[in-house]
C-alpha cells in the first residue's frame, strides 16, 4: 500500500513537471540558424537529395562514426558474454520448422537482403541510409537463422567483413582530410549531377560500408544468440 | 485532418500495447506486444514525416529486438528447466 502511493506519488510530481512545460510550449515555426544554413546550402555543398543523408554522413559524419563504435561495443560485448564451448551440437534437439516458415523464409530472405542493398546504396537520393539498410539486411539474416536451425554460417566471414568495413569508413574519414576540406568530408570524388545514382561525392562509396558494418554486426549477434541456445 | 486522426488512434493504440506490454503476466504476449508498439510507432513516424527513423524503427524496434528477445527467452527457459 505504501508502495502504491508513492508510485502515485511520483506519477503525480511527472504530470506536474510535463503540464508546466505543455503550458510554455510555443511551436517552433522558423528553422533554427543551423537547421536553414543545411536546409539551404545542403544540397550545393553535399550534392546529397536526401537532406537527412547530407547532415548525418557530411556535416555530422562524427557522431555515425560514434555510433557504428557504439553498436560495434555493444556487438563484441554480446560475443564475449556468449562464447560457444559446445561446438558440434551433437546432442542438441531441434524442434521441427513449420512448412509456412521454411518456404516463406526461401522467398523473402533474398528479396530482404536485395532491398537493403538497395536503401543503403540509394541512401542519397531516397529515404534510408547505411543503418537502415543494415538492419534490414541482418533482418533477413537472421530470418535465415530461424528457419534453418541447422545450417552452419561462420562467425569468421562476418568478422572479416566487419572489420574491413569498419576501417575502410575511418580510412575514408581520414582521406577527406588529406584530400579535402575535413574529416569524412564527400569532395574526394566529383559532386556529379544532382539526384542521380553517382552523385554526392563520397556518400554511397561510406554508406555502403556503414552498411555492410551495421549488417554483419547484427548478424552477429544474432548469430551467437543462436550459437548459445544451448549451452549451459 | 484524416492524419491527425490516424495519429490519435496510433498513439493510443501504443499506449494499450505498452501497458499490455507491463501487465501481461505470459512472457510471450509481452515481447509480441513490444514489438507491435515499435510496429505501429514507425507508421507514426511516417506519418510525422520521418521515413529514416520509421524505417530503422521498424527494422530494429519490431523486427531485430523482438527475435532477440525469443532467443533469450528460450535459453532463460532452457536453464530453468
Amino acid at each position: 500500500m505504501v508502495k502504491d502511493s508513492f508510485i502515485i506519488l511520483v506519477l503525480i510530481g511527472v504530470a506536474f513537471i510535463l503540464a508546466n512545460l505543455f503550458a510554455g510550449f510555443t511551436g517552433n515555426i522558423d528553422l533554427s540558424a543551423v537547421a536553414n544554413h543545411y536546409a539551404e546550402n545542403g544540397p550545393e555543398e553535399v550534392g546529397s537529395a536526401n537532406l537527412v543523408t547530407a547532415v548525418v554522413v557530411t556535416y555530422r559524419g562524427l557522431d555515425t562514426l560514434g555510433e557504428v563504435t557504439i553498436l560495434f561495443l555493444s556487438a563484441a560485448i554480446v560475443g564475449f558474454f556468449l562464447k560457444v564451448e559446445n561446438k558440434d551440437h551433437k546432442n542438441r534437439e531441434l524442434k521441427y520448422t513449420s512448412e509456412i516458415l521454411n518456404t516463406a523464409s526461401q522467398i523473402l530472405v533474398p528479396i530482404m537482403l536485395l532491398f537493403g542493398a538497395y536503401v543503403f546504396i540509394n541512401g542519397h537520393l531516397s529515404p534510408g541510409g547505411g543503418f537502415q539498410g543494415g538492419a534490414i539486411i541482418a533482418s533477413g539474416l537472421v530470418l535465415m537463422f530461424l528457419a534453418q536451425p541447422k545450417k552452419a554460417i561462420g562467425h569468421k566471414l562476418i568478422n572479416i567483413v566487419e572489420s574491413i568495413s569498419g576501417v575502410s569508413f575511418v580510412l575514408l574519414g581520414v582521406a577527406g582530410i588529406l584530400f579535402a576540406s575535413g574529416f569524412l568530408d564527400n569532395k574526394i570524388l566529383s559532386l556529379g549531377r544532382f539526384g542521380t545514382l553517382f552523385s554526392a561525392g563520397l556518400i554511397p562509396i561510406i554508406y555502403i560500408f556503414v552498411g555492410l558494418k551495421v549488417g554483419s554486426e547484427l548478424t552477429g549477434i544474432g548469430l551467437s544468440l543462436r550459437e548459445n541456445q544451448d549451452e549451459a | 485532418m484524416l492524419n491527425i486522426i490516424l495519429a490519435i488512434f496510433l498513439g493510443i493504440l501504443i499506449l494499450v500495447l505498452a501497458v499490455m506490454a507491463v501487465q501481461n503476466k505470459n512472457i510471450v504476449v509481452s515481447i509480441i506486444a513490444a514489438g507491435a508498439v515499435s510496429l505501429f510507432a514507425s507508421v507514426l513516424y511516417l506519418l510525422l514525416a520521418a521515413p529514416d527513423v520509421a524505417m530503422t524503427e521498424a527494422a530494429i524496434g519490431s523486427g531485430l529486438s523482438t527475435i532477440i528477445f525469443f532467443y533469450v527467452l528460450n535459453k532463460i527457459k532452457r536453464q530453468d528447466g
